[in-house]
This record gives C-alpha cells, sequence and structure tokens, in this order.
C-alpha cells in the first residue's frame, strides 16, 4: 500500500489538488505580508474571508454574475480593511485583539446575512476550468498546472506581482520602511497612516477574493463557518514565509500538500488513525522550519501602533 | 507590546491631541455609517418564528438545543424538520410551542440552554446531540417534571424523565452501499466522512457492509477528514476519491456540501444521508437515507400527555418509518436496482438480512 | 495626586465601550424585528438576574480569567500565545487521565493531582513553541496556531480510542467521551448552583501571578525581556531562557483552566471534533479578557467577570428573544473591536497626567494598573 503513494495517479493527485488547496490560502496570506510588511498584524482573516464568501456567492446567485459576484467580495473585504485600519491606524487599538474582534464579526455577520438572506444551503455554477490548448494536453503537467480556474491561475500571479510590488517599486519601500521604521519612514516624509490603510485594505480585498476562490471557484457553495479555521493558518502561512511572497508561496503548498497527502494515504488504507493523518500538514509545516532555522526577522515596527512625534 | 523605547517615546512628548480629535470624529461617524450600510443588507430578511403567546388551551411546549444551524442540510435540519412537521399536525404554533438554541457546538452553554429551559417549565426540552448526554444526566434529576430527551443512543441512565432516541443509520447506510456496489463501474467508491465516530461510523460501516455483501470486489476507499465544518477539505477528499477512481461517492455531517459538487463536476453518483441532499446535485444524487425523527418524537409526545416522562429508548428504523429511503425522481434508477433497492430494504425491515458491524 | 473620579473612569471604560457596542446591536436587532429592551433585558437577566445566573457567569469567567493569567505573563514576555485553545485541551486530557487511572486514591490528593495535571500538560503545549521560538526562530503565532489543531485531533483520538468511556465502547452509538470521575473527585460547588471551587483558584492564582510579575525577579525578568530584549541580553538577563518561560507558564495557566472545567463543570471529557466543543473557546476569549483587564493579573478578575456575563447573557438572550445564534458572535466580535479601540481615550489621559506631572514610572500598585499597563504594554 505505501509503494502506492509513488504512483504518479497518486503524485498529480496531490500535486494538483496542493495547488487547489493552496489558492486561498495564498490570496489571504499575500494580503497579510502587506499589511505585516508595514507592521500590522491582522488577526481578522478568517473574518474577512467569509464576509468576502459570502458576498461573493450571495451576488453571483442572485444575478447570475460571477464577476459581480467577484466584485462584491472586493467591495466587502475593502470595508472590512478599511474598519480594521481606521481601529488600528487612529485608534492604535491592539492589533491581535481587534483581529480577533473582526474576525468574531465576520464570522456572525456571514452566518447572520446567510440565514436571513439565502435560509438554506445552495449552489452556484463557479469559474469554469480555463482550457489551454496545447498546455492542458501535456500528460501530468497539464494536469496539474493547467486545468485549473482563473482564480487559481490569479493566486500563482499575484505572488511574482507581490514581490515586484514590494522589492522594486517606491510604494514598496514606502510599505518596508513603515514597517521597519515608521519614526524615521515619517521624518523623511512618508505617510504612515496612509501606507498603512493602503496596505491594510489591500489585505481586506485580497482576503475576500480568497473568500470567493472558495465559494464560487472552487467549492461553488456557501455555508456557515466554511473556511473553519483557513484564515488563521494563512497568517501563519506569513510566519512560514518569512515575509517574503515567494516563502509563503512555499508554505502554502507544503500545507496543501501535505493535507493532499494526509487524504490520498486514508484513500489508499495505509492503516494510520485518521486522526492522526489529520495531524500531519501541522506537524511537517513546524518541523520544516525547525529543519530550516530561518534567521530571518520580524518587520520591527510589527503590531506596534504609530504616533508621530511632534 | 511596545517596546521600551516606544513607550518612552509616548511618555516623553505630548502629541498634537486637538486635531487628532477632530479627524477622530469624523473617522467614528465613517465606521458607523460602515457598520449601519453593511447591517442594512440584512435588512431584507424575514422575521423570527418567535414564540407565541399561549393561546386559550394549553399547548405543548417543546424545546430543542442544536449542535449546528437549524438549516444544514443535515442532522439538526433533521431534528428541526420533524418538529415544524408536528407541530403542523397538532395544529400550529398555538398547539405545539417550539424553541431552538442552535448552534450549541459548546457542550457546557448547550447544558446551561437545557437548565434554563427546564427551568421554564417546557413540557420536553430536546438536547440534540450526542455530547449533551452528560449534561442531561445531571440535569434531569433536577426537573422530576419535566421529560427530556436526547440522541443519538440508547442511554436513558435509568431516569425516569429521560427519553433516549437513535437512529439505525447503519440501515440506510447497507442499502445505500448495496446499490452503490450495483451502480459503481469501476469497483471504487469513495467515502466522506468527519470523525470517526457516533452516527456517521454507524453509517459508515453499513455501508461498507451492504457493499461487501453485493460485490466484495468492490473496493471502499474511506475518508475521515476531523471536521464537520471544513468544507474545502471535504471536497478535496471527494477529489481525491475520484482521482483514485471512484465513480460512487457517499459522506455523511454537514460539511459534505462541499463534496457533492466535486461528485456532480465529475459525473459520479451520490449517496446521501441525514437529510436530503438531492436539491444540491439534482443530475447525481440517486437516494437519500433520510431520518424521521417525528416517528419517535410522535409517541414520546403522547406518553408525556399520558403522564410517562421517560425511561424509554427510540430506535428510528427502516422497519418503524424512523427511517425512509428517499429517491431522487430525476435520476433514472434502472428497475432492476430499483427491485433490488426495495428487496433489501424489505429484508432488512423483516429481518431477513442481518447487518454485521465490525 | 489624581482624582478618583479619573480612576473610575478609566476602570469603567471597558463598560462604556461594552454599552456603545450593544447600543450599536440595537440597530440590528430592530432590523430582525426583535424589541431591543426586551433583549437587552434578557442578557442582563441572564447574567445577573438571579443567583443563579450570576453563578453561571462566575463559572463561564473562570476559564476565561485562567487563560487571562497566562495571558498576562506571555504577553507582558512579548510572546503572544494564541494556542489557549490546545494547551487547554492538552491540559484537560492530562487530568481527566489522572482521575480516571488512580480511582482508589483520595479525593484531595486526586484533585490536587489533576490540576498539577493540568498544569503540566497546558505546559508542555505551551512550552513547546517556546522552546521552538527561542531556539529554532519558529514565530509563536505559527506555531500556537499548529500546535491547536494537533492538540483537537489528539484529543478526537484520545477520546475515541484509548480513552474512550468503557460504557460507550461497547454501544452502537460511540460516543467520544471519557468516562465520568468518581463524585469524589468532583471541586467542590461553593453554593446550590455550578459554582465551583475552580473559581476561588482561579482567583487565588490571580493574586500569585500578581506577586510572579512584580515581586520575584522571574517576573521582573519576563517583564524585562519584554520590554526591551537588547537590553535584557545586555544586562546579562537569559532572553531565551525567559521567552520559554514565559510561553511555558501561559500555557501552563491555560492547561490549568482544561482541568478546571473537567473537574468542575463537565466531569469528563467529551469532544464534537472541534476544539471549541470542549473550551467554549476560552483559549481565545481569554485573551480578550486578558486586554480588557489591561494585561494585570488583578483587573483580570473583573474583566473575566465582564466578558463571562456578556457571553451567558447572550445565550440568555438568544432563548429568550429566539435570535440566531450569529446575531450573538457579531454582538461578541463588536463588543472586542470597541472595547480595545476605547482604549486610545485612558492612554491620552494618562498621557495628559503624565505632562502634567512629569514625573517617571510610579511604583506599580494593584489599584494602579494603568501605569503598568503603560510600563508593559
Amino acid at each position: 500500500m505505501i509503494t502506492e503513494l509513488f504512483s504518479t495517479t497518486v503524485l498529480i493527485g496531490i500535486l494538483a489538488s496542493g495547488i487547489r488547496l493552496a489558492t486561498p490560502y495564498l490570496y489571504a496570506a499575500i494580503g497579510e505580508t502587506f499589511s505585516q510588511k508595514s507592521g500590522v498584524l491582522n488577526l481578522g482573516v478568517e473574518g474577512q474571508m467569509l464576509l468576502g464568501c459570502f458576498a461573493a456567492f450571495y451576488v453571483t446567485f442572485t444575478t447570475g454574475s460571477l464577476w459581480l459576484g467577484l466584485l462584491a467580495a472586493i467591495a466587502v473585504g475593502a470595508l472590512m480593511g478599511l474598519a480594521m485600519a481606521f481601529v488600528t491606524v487612529n485608534l492604535r487599538a491592539q492589533q491581535g485583539i481587534s483581529g480577533i474582534g473582526f474576525y468574531l464579526f465576520g464570522l456572525g455577520m456571514s452566518d447572520l446575512l446567510f440565514q436571513r438572506l439565502m435560509g438554506t444551503v445552495e449552489t452556484v455554477q463557479g469559474f469554469p476550468k480555463i482550457y489551454i490548448p496545447g498546455l492542458s494536453e501535456i500528460p501530468g503537467i497539464g494536469e496539474i498546472f493547467f486545468n485549473q480556474n482563473i482564480l487559481v491561475y490569479g493566486a500563482y500571479l499575484l505572488v511574482p506581482l507581490a514581490w515586484f510590488v514590494l522589492n522594486k517599486t517606491t510604494l514598496g519601500l514606502k510599505i518596508r520602511a513603515v514597517g521597519e521604521n515608521p519614526d524615521a519612514a515619517d521624518s523623511l516624509g512618508v505617510n504612515v497612516a496612509r501606507v498603512r490603510y493602503f496596505t491594510i485594505i489591500l489585505g481586506g480585498i485580497l482576503s475576500g477574493v480568497a473568500g470567493a476562490s472558495l465559494s464560487i471557484a472552487l467549492l461553488n457553495v456557501f455555508q456557515q463557518n466554511m473556511t473553519s479555521g483557513l484564515g488563521f493558518i494563512a497568517v501563519a502561512l506569513v510566519y512560514f514565509g518569512a515575509w517574503h511572497p515567494v516563502g509563503v508561496l512555499g508554505g502554502a503548498l507544503l500545507f496543501s500538500m501535505v493535507n493532499s497527502l494526509q487524504l490520498w494515504v486514508q484513500v489508499l488504507g495505509i492503516p494510520i488513525p485518521s486522526d492522526i493523518a489529520v495531524m500531519m500538514p501541522y506537524v511537517l509545516t513546524i518541523l520544516v522550519l525547525v529543519a530550516t532555522v530561518s534567521r530571518v526577522r520580524a518587520p520591527s515596527a510589527l503590531t506596534k501602533p504609530f504616533e508621530r512625534d511632534e | 507590546m511596545a517596546s521600551g523605547l516606544f513607550v518612552m517615546n509616548k511618555m516623553l512628548y505630548e502629541t498634537r491631541i486637538v486635531k487628532m480629535e477632530k479627524k477622530m470624529k469624523k473617522l467614528v461617524w465613517l465606521l458607523t455609517l460602515i457598520v449601519v450600510l453593511s447591517l442594512s443588507l440584512s435588512a431584507c430578511g424575514g422575521s423570527t418564528a418567535a414564540p407565541e403567546e399561549a393561546a386559550a388551551m394549553e399547548p405543548f411546549r417543546v424545546a430543542v438545543v442544536m449542535p449546528s444551524a437549524i438549516n444544514d442540510l443535515a442532522f439538526s435540519q433533521s431534528m428541526y424538520d420533524a418538529l415544524l412537521l408536528i407541530q403542523e399536525e397538532m395544529g400550529g404554533p398555538e398547539m405545539f410551542e417550539i424553541v431552538y438554541s442552535e448552534n450549541m457546538f459548546v457542550v457546557d452553554d448547550a447544558a446551561a440552554a437545557i437548565r434554563d429551559y427546564a427551568s421554564q417549565g417546557y413540557d420536553l426540552v430536546i438536547g440534540h446531540g450526542s455530547q449533551y448526554g452528560s449534561s442531561l444526566q445531571e440535569i434531569a434529576p433536577d426537573f422530576p417534571e419535566t421529560s427530556f430527551a436526547w440522541g443519538t443512543t440508547s442511554e436513558t441512565f435509568g431516569q425516569p424523565n429521560i427519553f433516549a432516541y437513535s437512529a439505525s443509520s447503519q440501515q440506510g447506510g447497507y442499502v445505500n452501499g448495496v446499490l452503490a456496489a450495483t451502480l459503481s463501474q469501476s469497483a471504487t467508491i469513495g467515502v466522506v466522512g468527519p470523525i470517526e465516530v457516533g452516527d456517521a461510523k454507524l453509517y459508515v460501516d453499513g455501508f461498507k457492509a451492504g457493499v461487501a455483501a453485493t460485490n466484495p470486489a468492490v473496493t471502499v476507499n474511506v475518508n475521515y477528514i476531523g471536521s464537520f465544518s471544513d468544507v474545502a477539505l471535504a471536497s478535496e477528499a471527494a477529489t481525491t476519491h475520484i482521482s483514485a477512481g471512484a465513480d460512487v461517492l457517499t459522506g455523511t455531517a454537514q460539511m459534505v456540501v462541499g463534496a457533492i459538487g466535486k461528485a456532480e463536476e465529475a459525473n459520479a453518483l451520490w449517496f446521501g444521508t441525514q437529510s436530503n441532499q438531492t436539491s444540491l446535485a439534482p443530475s447525481i444524487v440517486v437516494a437519500n437515507q433520510v431520518y424521521h425523527w417525528e416517528v419517535a418524537l410522535r409517541e414520546m409526545i403522547s406518553m408525556i400527555q399520558a403522564g410517562e416522562l421517560g425511561g424509554k429508548a427510540f430506535d428510528a428504523t427502516l422497519a418503524n418509518g424512523g427511517e425512509v429511503m428517499e429517491f431522487n425522481p430525476d435520476y433514472a434508477l434502472s428497475d432492476d436496482a430499483k427491485a433490488l433497492a426495495d428487496s433489501t430494504i424489505q429484508g432488512i425491515i423483516d429481518g431477513s438480512i442481518t447487518i454485521t458491524l465490525p | 495626586m489624581r482624582s478618583k473620579l479619573s480612576t473610575l473612569f478609566d476602570a469603567l471604560l471597558p463598560v462604556i465601550a461594552t454599552l456603545a457596542a450593544l447600543a450599536v446591536g440595537t440597530v440590528m436587532l430592530l432590523l430582525l424585528k426583535v424589541n431591543p429592551i426586551e433583549a437587552y433585558a434578557a442578557l442582563w437577566d441572564g447574567a445577573f438576574g438571579s443567583a443563579n445566573s450570576f453563578a453561571e457567569t462566575l463559572v463561564k469567567a473562570t476559564p476565561l480569567l485562567l487563560v487571562a493569567l497566562g495571558i498576562c505573563i506571555s504577553f507582558r514576555g512579548d510572546v503572544i500565545n494564541i494556542g489557549g485553545e490546545g494547551q487547554m485541551i492538552v491540559g484537560a486530557v492530562l487530568a481527566t487521565w489522572v482521575g480516571l487511572t488512580f480511582t482508589e486514591a483520595p479525593g484531595w490528593l486526586i484533585i490536587a493531582l489533576a490540576l498539577v495535571a493540568g498544569f503540566v500538560g497546558g505546559g508542555i503545549w505551551g512550552g513547546i513553541p517556546g522552546v521552538l521560538k527561542a531556539y529554532f526562530n519558529v514565530n509563536e503565532i505559527l506555531s500556537t496556531v499548529m500546535m491547536n489543531a494537533i492538540a483537537v485531533q489528539l484529543m478526537n483520538f484520545l477520546l475515541r480510542g484509548p480513552m474512550i468511556d468503557p460504557a460507550q465502547a461497547e454501544l452502537a452509538s460511540k460516543i467520544p467521551q471519557t468516562a465520568r470521575l468518581i463524585d469524589e473527585f468532583h471541586l467542590a460547588r461553593l453554593a446550590p448552583t455550578r459554582l465551583h471551587a475552580g473559581a476561588l483558584i482561579a482567583v487565588v492564582l490571580a493574586v500569585v501571578v500578581y506577586i510572579l510579575l512584580w515581586r520575584t525577579i522571574w517576573g521582573y525578568r519576563i517583564r524585562a525581556v519584554g520590554q526591551n530584549p537588547h537590553a535584557s541580553r545586555y544586562a546579562g538577563i537569559k532572553v531565551s531562557r525567559y521567552m520559554v518561560l514565559a510561553l511555558l507558564l501561559s500555557g501552563a495557566f491555560a492547561g490549568l483552566a482544561g482541568a478546571v472545567q473537567v473537574y468542575g463543570v463537565n466531569y469528563r471529557m467529551i469532544t464534537d471534533g472541534s476544539a471549541s466543543g470542549f473550551t467554549g473557546s476560552a483559549g481565545f476569549n481569554g485573551i480578550v479578557a486578558a486586554l480588557f483587564g489591561q494585561l494585570h493579573p488583578l483587573w483580570s478578575i473583573p474583566a473575566s467577570i465582564l466578558f463571562g456575563a456578556l457571553l451567558v447573557g447572550a445565550n440568555k438572550m438568544q432563548r429568550v428573544v429566539q435570535v440566531p445564534s450569529a446575531l450573538i458572535t457579531v454582538l461578541n466580535g463588536l463588543v472586542v473591536v470597541f472595547v480595545v479601540s476605547s482604549e486610545i481615550w485612558r492612554h491620552r489621559r494618562q498621557r495628559r497626567r503624565l505632562a502634567a506631572a512629569g514625573e517617571e514610572e510610579a511604583q506599580p500598585k494593584p489599584d494602579q494598573p494603568q501605569v503598568q499597563k503603560e510600563a508593559g504594554q
């Protein structure tokens, strides 16, 4: 049975499903990377995702338009980000805690709206898989990489884009400066509050899209609390990736593929208790970090509110 | 958690409080606006089913505590639907009052709810989850006038005012298994479960027994995903089954809504349980095992009205109508298969088929 | 030096913020066509209306306070512990094992041993992220999130396998729960309610944690490392060691909370597959309670009671006016956001005072948590 784990079917299955599973993590974790780079820890990702999830689903369900649904998720994510930004930047609230507050708000509100507006579990036609002539036909590779829907591709395109913005643009420089030394950035004329507003709202938008990628692209249903802790894992993956988009990608893929591996372990009937199998991705994520002792340091001003000196 | 340096900064410098305060006021208004805006989204919903005041006749009053939402298309909904049905039979809310606490997954909160309902003099307080039994055992002796019920189990703790109810979900699982083995062409079937316990385990074990009895050559792959809520992982589990060659799937608990979608995409067949899941994928759902708790509830209510408050365990079976196989009329099940299903149901009812569980 | 009124205002700020959040909640209740007065009357009634409901509030507040005490330690040491859920579970598992294994021993001994076991179990589950952070540079938010998930699966595995109630192992229902602790092992009830001795233990420990943090060298070093690790290292403090200690103690108190829940409330462990089914999310809510209490062990007592009252009262409100439980979650979130946002007013007044007095940090006293908060935040 163990040897079956190394058959091509299984390997292709693990890779393809790892790539799908990683999609929501990527959107949410890249968004979180931006806000953490600017010095803001947002623990409310899960709540933003759930609201994005519902908004996308509901709008798609009522209008029939997937793009309007996506737009709704973006709008709701931006609103949640705006509220978070106000609370953390202007009111200088304890970030970890306000994040938990926003998580609870999103968890409850998405469920409440679902009960009021939908009443029961329904399905929609989500974004279709995109068939790329030639590429999609390559055996193995085609199934793994070129048989996915647009939001999956979007997530992977986001990685180099985020890297570019963070490292090669003035905006990225400002974000990093604000996260490392807001006082210095401020004295150089960078508007710290504005930069943080930008990153937190961007984080909200990407969390909203992460939610949409579940409800109108990958799963095409909405159910209360359907993210089931995914948003918290996304925050953890930012630390795994050491605030680098490519590192975040690595973490998301590792976690997702091990998760997919444990599903295969069970399917192939390898005699491991199911609960122990389910633990695998969590344990391995920690072990990998332990093995590759990294010395990357968090942005210095992370979780620290900025107050301008006279 | 600011650094000492930061604290010093704060102490050393006075900030521009006045200016900030003006800005703040604007922003407070903005926040309020956002909150109100997002709330107004919810305005279009209807009103809640608030308990009505007692009419001329004394109504029968039921309180139910449930672990998930009343509209979960699974375990909790099966009970809520049954209560609504009885309400209709008994003549509406004036005659049969229902109050509920949903999403009471915190055992401790559920205990508080059960105690509170009991102290308000409800005729019957139902703890619809096997995790509530321990609490009922504590609470019931304090309210000898109130009747309690819990499920799914057969344990009444020898208390005169506790009813127990369970479902022989292995029976419907067995029927589903027989049909699944007949319809599978790839001879591989996938099962998505939450945690290997209780009702879920019983259903899955029955399902496996049904498959084995019909065609031992068919492989049943089982995947317990370790959660009742992770829709994404349930969906990926279904995809894994399909990649492993399964062309028929089944699953239990509320997170399987994610798996049904994947089955539909791959055009694999689906067998449901706990509630009728046909509406989610009308083209591929073959049959559902549906719980009709009203069968047990009716008997409980008439016993309570006759002054007997508990001490009995009910089991929903195919024989007593507590479990019903509901076939999807839109799925073209062949006559042979339908006949096989019917004879299996009949065999379980008359006892000629016995299901041996591991 | 500063007016009593001002102290009162600071102390009442979380209450005022909570009321403001509930005021926003009024809009939602109206949208749901529920009479807000009736709803909030039910909330009050559920939390404080009778001796029994106040006892329920205290029962709810007990694990919150225990977790909050641990949070006071870890956050003052500048390590973020969001692993309270997992630590509660592991503590409870170990404590339950003690009570189910040594059934012949006297009750007082087993209760004492079980509480120690809970403390140790939580300590291990908190200590691992501590070691990972201090010696392997693994961020504690990451490791505690992962450790929560691992603890849940561990609990599910144990309760449906090795630790399952022998009675359930026989039945078809196979409910994943342990056997019930025998009556001698239950924590004493303090009144004809569910209020149990665990509440007293938590209050006593609040004083102990206060002494630990401000009257011992360990506590001084934990806080020093939290405020400025570089300066601490320069001053000869073994920073890594105190990071581990902060997380370990933090986890230990959460583990104790888990043990107290088993021995004082449930008398057995039951799982519904999720963490919150057992913990009631106290591992998370305890963080909020600690922050409400300005990371001060003694102020965490009223803060936990306030938050416990809100949770208990909200459940009552759900039952009385039959609003969806989701509304309660929303209100809960709003309260957290409002309370944490209201802090700015306290800070600002304090800064004004400090500027006026032109003083150095005052000697911390239990009735002056504001100053300590500033030092440790």
